[in-house]
Formats: C-alpha cells, structure tokens, sequence
C-alpha cells in the first residue's frame, strides 16, 4: 500500500541527508521524494510516497516527527487531496511518426517543449497514473530519456498544514 | 546582558561553564589546539584519555552515574572516528551526552585535507542531533540547544563538529534563548489514557510492571515502587532497568528475557496485563514476538512515541516521561491486596531461583559477584559484555537506579572500564567496580594509564575464564563444541603484572578461599585496583531463553557435564596456567 505523507522541515543544509538516512537505518521504502520551497523561506516541504502497511506508515510519521529539524508531518489521504507529478519525456520522433506522437500529446493534454529531426521533448502534467499512462503509450516510439519530479500533494479545501 | 570579546575556542569553553560542565574527557590534536589552548586556562577539569573510545565511554559512565550531560572530545578524522562506538553505545542505551569534535579548517571541508572525516555524516544514524559549526558565531545558540535536546524527551548523544578557523574566529559572546520549533519533547501524560490504564490495572488479575532505563532517566524509580506497592503488582525490570526496584523486596521478579530469571519470563508469558515503563520490548526481552505475553493487555508508558507500537501491539498508549505519568497513575489507583497472582509467584520463586554448582576448588563466577555484593553492597557496578555482565546483573543484588551501568542495546565490550573512571568522577564518594571479562578488559585497558595519572581509583573485577565466554556458550550449546576463535587460554596476559605495569595495584585469586581476602585488598586500596579471578572455564549464563524461543522455553543450564568439564579444562589448560600464575 501507498502512502503519501508532507513534511515541512527547516530549510537547512543537511536536512535531506538526515530523512533520506533515517529512511535507510528503519529500512522503509521510499518510492519518491520531492522537495521544493515553501512561502516561508525558513521552510522546505516535501513530499514523500512510501511503501508500506498502516504499521510501517506510523512508524515513519513517527521516527520522522523525532528529527528535530523536522517542524510537521502529516499524511495526505488521497480522496482528499490533490496530487501533481511533471514529466518530461524525450521520444525518438522523425516524419514518420511525429503526427501521431502529436496526437497523443493532445490527448494527454501535454505539450511539446522542444522538437529535432531525429527527437522531440514532451512535457506533461497531472496526477501519477496519467504520467504513466502517457508513458506507456510513448514507449513504443523510443523514450530515449526521462525525467520526472516525483509528485507533490495538497489537501482539498481550505483545511492547511500548519507550521 | 553583557557582551565581552573572545574567541570561538574560549566562548566553547564558556558554554560549558554556563551549561555545568565540570568535566571533560578528551584527547587533543592538530585542529584542536586552540581548544586544548582555552581549556589550559580554564578550571574546567580535563581528564586526558589514551583511546578516543575511552573518553566516549567516560563521558557515557559519568551521565548514566549523575544524570547530567557528560562531554568527551576528540580531534578531527581517527580521534572522531574513534569515539564512534561509544556515541553508538550512548545512543542505543539513550545517554545524554555532547561529543566535540575537531574539524579542518572550513575552507579545506571536502578536500579531503589531513585528518579529516565527515564525522556528521558517519554519527548520522547514532546521534539524537548533530551540528557542523560554520560561524563561532553560532557556538553559543549550538551548545545550547545541544545541551538541551542531548538532556530532554528521551535522551541521547548530540555531536558538534568544530572546525579549526572557527575556534580562532572573534566574537561577541550572548548567550541566546532556546528556539526549536521542531523540537517539542511531549512530557505530560494524556489524562484519559491515564484513566483507561488505571482502569485496566484495576482490573487486573495478574498485572506485571516491567520496567526500563526510562525509569532511571525520568528519576521515577520512587514512583514506580510505590505504584508497585499500591497494586501489589511484581516488577520485572530490562537490564537497562536494573536497579530502578530493589532487588531485595518481595514483589521484585528481577530481570526479565533471555538471561532473567525464569520466575519474571513465566510471570509475564501467564500475565493478563502488563505496564510496560520507559522500556522498548526489545528483541532480547521480548523472546518469539510472535509468542510473546499471548494473554495481556499492555499498557506501554514511553516519552518516545515511536517506541509505541514500534515491536508490539500496545492497547493503552502513554506518551509520558515516566515519573509524570506514574505520577498521574498513582492519583488514580486504589491499594489492591495480595491475591492468588502473588502467591503463585511466590510458589515460582521457591522452585526456580537463581542458582549455581559451588564448588570448593574452582572459583565460580557468580561466587565472585555475590561477594562483591556481600562485601560491596553500595557500590556502582559497571560492566563488560557478555557472562560477566549477565552474571553482574543476576547475582549482584541491585537497589538503586544509578548504580548498574552497563552497555544494553549495542553491548559493548570494551564499555566498563572507561565508563568506570567516568562514573567515579561523577561520584568520587562512591566505590566504583566494573565486572570485566578477560576479553573484554584488554578492550580498553590502556585507560589503566588514565586512572593511575589522574588518581581515579576504580576497582576492575576479571571474571578471567580464559575464554569469549558467551560466544562460548552459544557454540557448546548451538554449534556441537566447535570452538572457533572463542578459547583465549594462555595468550591474555598477566593481569597483575599488566596492573603493576601502568601502575596500579594487581591481585589475583584462583582458588575459592581467597576471593573474599582479595576483594578486601582491592577495597581496602586508593590506589586504581584489578583483581584478577582465575574462574570457571565452563560455566555459563543460566537460565537462558534460546534466540527466537518463547520466554516460557527457558532452559536451566547450570548443570555441567564432569566429562566435558574436562574436556575445555584441556583446551584452555587453565589448572596449568593457574599454577604459573601462583
């Protein structure tokens, strides 16, 4: 089972060798890890997808409410949040094929950020499912490379972590 | 407050001062000079140490003996990766404590400069927290949260890496507030779960309260007896927890799990409820897991949330320091009186208790330790690891908290010794003794140089069978006698003349009629004193809960086959050697 959990954690050098080396020394899964700024400089949040039952989630939420550069913790449940992952996406595209490459892009509702004789970059947004679904379908032209953000994950409505 | 100038090295000395440091134990080096140069004129007593390790040990003895913070030091790259085991042994048994360490100039982090290691990065998984210093601007705001976090919730040892340019750095010296925003150490119990577990012990027809070193940190062991006393309830304690209930009353069940006694594992595996205090269901107390307790309720008090329901199924969860929520429990409970519960036990008590062979030719181990005991009924107890430490915590009989020091969770040998010298610094009124093994003392011996230089007159005890003896053990029992790498024999050395060698005293008994003459020496002696005790090579640790076996699966092993009783004498040789030795 997934679970997607925010941490808010001190914007401090160190802080993200500290949570990836908890997450080894306890031997959960990570399965991503994003991080990125707050609106309070102070502040970096992040938002991490691991593996495991209710057991192994406590203990997480847990073990990372201890590190003391760690402010919040909090479990996102996904009814009632919305998630967001980036992904781009570099296809192996020539005449032949461009047209419908171009058709699945619009479908997805992707876009194409950069276009060559031989390739072409694609950007795509939404939730983890259609990242990889749009994935999926591009394979069989070649992803020559890809890069993907891992996702982040905001609670519904007006209810916020507080800091 | 007033502002004065000074340097990085000396406002790291004047937060020491302001935090009630008045000891260090240390090693200097090359980045270190400018401390060692601020240390040298200050009155802060610095204990010089042989091995980094020691002084980690040290500074771990002294917290465990006074509660208070202890501080060790070491240089930059191997005198910071000397002190490793001894943060990892203080951070498994969660001591309080500051390590400082040297580092290259900052200008050099990264460059892999002389003597430099990323000591951060090693002690991440074994620190409670850790600094790298970039300013000596930020020393004062560093120590003190240090301090503070190092001290508080469940404690546990802080590291601060102090690099060379920042201890000659100028600065103004303020000594800021405390501000943690993401440090909140939850000490108040919740009232209603205080209810429902005073509720359930109410209830409860066979209750045992098994009791950890969070008694000792939280000083709830006054507490802890009372509540005892008020249910009627038995106490069984980790060995963390030795100590916290005295050994000599009547509803004390002694240690519980592998090496316990067999009356505290029945007691707990026929128990329908147990309160668990400050402990964290270990793997060594807890046996099969899966088999463990089938019939409780467990009530678990820690002030580390994650230890709750970390190992096993808790039913009342108490977030709590120890002393405040017996504390809350004690308002909420009645006097409950004796019952068939303590009859039984009682009846366990009568047919299985501690016990060994005496023999009037060879010394038994445990003869040792009840003399001591007999002799030395006051006396702070370190350990080693392995027999002797089960031995020291089985037949010495415990009755204060502070006063079992011994390393539980990463079972360390090498630990007593220099833990030893600590705790007599923490209490110099004190007779100090570590029960050593003959493998584990040579561990850290060189700190006999330490003790002798600065007069710390700790008494060593070598249980001296010639032997790995717990490894031992488990190969005579597991492994079909195959003894590999375990049977030390005659290549440990002389103990006395190795005492008589840095200086302190050497005495050695090998037969039974002079073990009390010789414990009466060493105590008698002000000087540092080892006392050399030709044992048993063949006796072990009895009872004994096999790894991976439930608790009520508890073999008696004191019975030794005469036959092969014969056959290690012929492997160590010891009747030869002991000759030698007289």
């Amino acid at each position: 089972m997934k679970h997607t959990i925010a941490v808010i954690v001190e914007n401090k050098s160190g802080v993200l060798t500290r949570i990836a080396g908890l997450f080894s020394r306890r031997a959960f899964n990570i399965d991503s890890l994003s991080v990125g700024a707050t609106d309070n400089p102070d502040y970096s949040r992040m938002t991490i997808t691991v593996e495991g039952g209710e057991d192994v989630l406590e203990q997480v939420i847990k073990q990372l409410s201890k590190l003391i550069n760690v402010i919040r913790v909090s479990e996102l449940q996904p009814a009632e949040s919305v998630e967001r992952e980036l992904a781009v996406i570099k296809v192996a595209a020539d005449r032949e094929n461009r047209s419908e490459i171009m058709q699945i892009v619009n479908i997805f509702r992707a876009s194409i950020i950069d276009v060559s004789a031989r390739s072409m970059i694609i950007e795509v947004t939404g939730d983890v499912e259609k990242v990889d679904a749009i994935v999926q379908l591009l394979r069989q032209f070649g992803i020559k490379e890809m890069a993907r953000t891992g996702k982040v994950s905001m609670v519904r409505g007006a209810r916020v972590i507080k800091v | 407050m007033p502002r004065s100038k000074m340097t990085g090295a000396q406002a790291v000395l004047e937060c020491l001062k302001r935090e009630g440091v008045d000891v260090v134990f240390g090693l200097p080096g090359g980045v270190l000079l400018p401390l060692y140069d601020a240390i040298y004129q200050s009155d802060i007593r610095h204990i010089l140490v042989r091995h980094e390790q020691g002084a980690a040990h040290m500074a771990d003895g002294y917290a465990r003996a006074t509660g208070k913070v202890g501080v060790c030091i070491a240089t930059s790259g191997p005198g910071a990766t000397n002190l490793v085991t001894g943060i990892a042994t203080a951070y498994m048994d969660s001591v309080p404590m500051v390590a400082i360490t040297g580092q290259v100039n900052t200008f050099l982090i990264g460059k892999d400069a002389f003597q430099e290691a990323d000591i951060t990065g090693i002690t991440l998984p074994i620190t409670k927290h850790s600094y790298l210093l970039r300013s000596a601007r930020d020393i004062p705001r560093v120590f003190r949260e240090a301090f503070y976090i190092a001290s508080t919730g469940r404690p546990g040892p802080v590291l601060i890496d102090l690099p060379r340019d920042v201890t000659v750095e100028e600065i103004e010296f303020s000594w800021p507030e405390l501000h943690l925003p993401g440090y909140n150490p939850s000490l108040k119990a919740h009232e209603l779960q205080v209810k429902r577990a005073a509720k359930a012990l109410m209830e409860a027809e066979r209750p045992v309260i098994y009791a950890g070193g969070g008694i000792k940190f939280a000083d709830a062991h006054q507490e802890l007896v009372k509540l005892a006393k008020t249910l009627n309830a038995p106490v069984t304690t980790t060995l963390m927890g030795v100590g916290t209930y005295p050994e000599d009353d009547p509803l004390s069940l002694g240690m519980l799990g592998m090496h316990g006694t067999k009356y505290a594992n029945l007691a707990i595996q026929e128990s329908d409820l147990i309160l668990a205090v400050g402990a964290r269901f270990d793997d060594r107390v807890t046996g099969k897991i899966a088999s463990f307790a089938p019939r409780a309720r467990i009530i678990h008090i820690d002030v580390d949330p994650a230890e709750i329901g970390k190992n096993v199924r808790v039913d009342i969860p108490v977030v709590a320091d120890a002393k405040n929520a017996l504390s809350a429990l004690l308002g909420q409970i009645q006097p409950k009186p004796r019952s068939a519960w303590n009859a039984k036990i009682e009846g366990w008590k009568k047919d299985f208790p501690l016990k060994y062979i005496p023999d009037m030719n060879v010394i038994k181990p445990q003869f040792v330790i009840e003399k001591l005991c007999e002799l030395a009924p006051e006396a702070v107890i370190t350990t080693e690891v392995g027999q002797n430490q089960m031995w020291a915590a089985q037949f010495f009989v415990h009755k204060d908290p502070r006063k079992f020091i011994s390393s539980g969770g990463l079972g360390t040998m090498g630990y007593g010794f220099p833990a030893a010298i600590g705790a007599k610094m923490g209490c110099p009124d004190s007779e100090v003794i570590d029960i050593a093994g003959d493998g584990s003392f040579l561990m850290n011996c060189q700190e006999l140089a330490t003790a002798v230089v600065n007069d710390i007159p700790v008494k060593v005890a070598i249980l001296n069978n010639g032997c790995l003896g717990m490894v031992r053990q488990w190969q005579e029992l597991f492994f079909e006698r195959r003894y590999s790498a375990t049977i030390l024999g005659r290549t440990s050395p002389d103990f006395v003349k190795l005492a008589e060698a840095f200086g302190a005293l050497g005495l050695r008994a090998s037969k039974p009629s002079e073990v009390e003459p010789v414990i009466r020496a060493a105590l008698a002696s002000d000087r540092p004193t080892i006392m050399d005790f030709i044992v048993s090579p063949v006796e072990k640790v009895s009872p004994m809960v096999p790894a991976g076996a439930t608790l009520s699966e508890i073999l008696e092993l004191e019975w030794c086959e005469e036959s092969h009783a014969a056959h290690v004498h012929g492997i160590v040789g010891i009747p030869g050697s002991m000759e030698e030795c007289l």
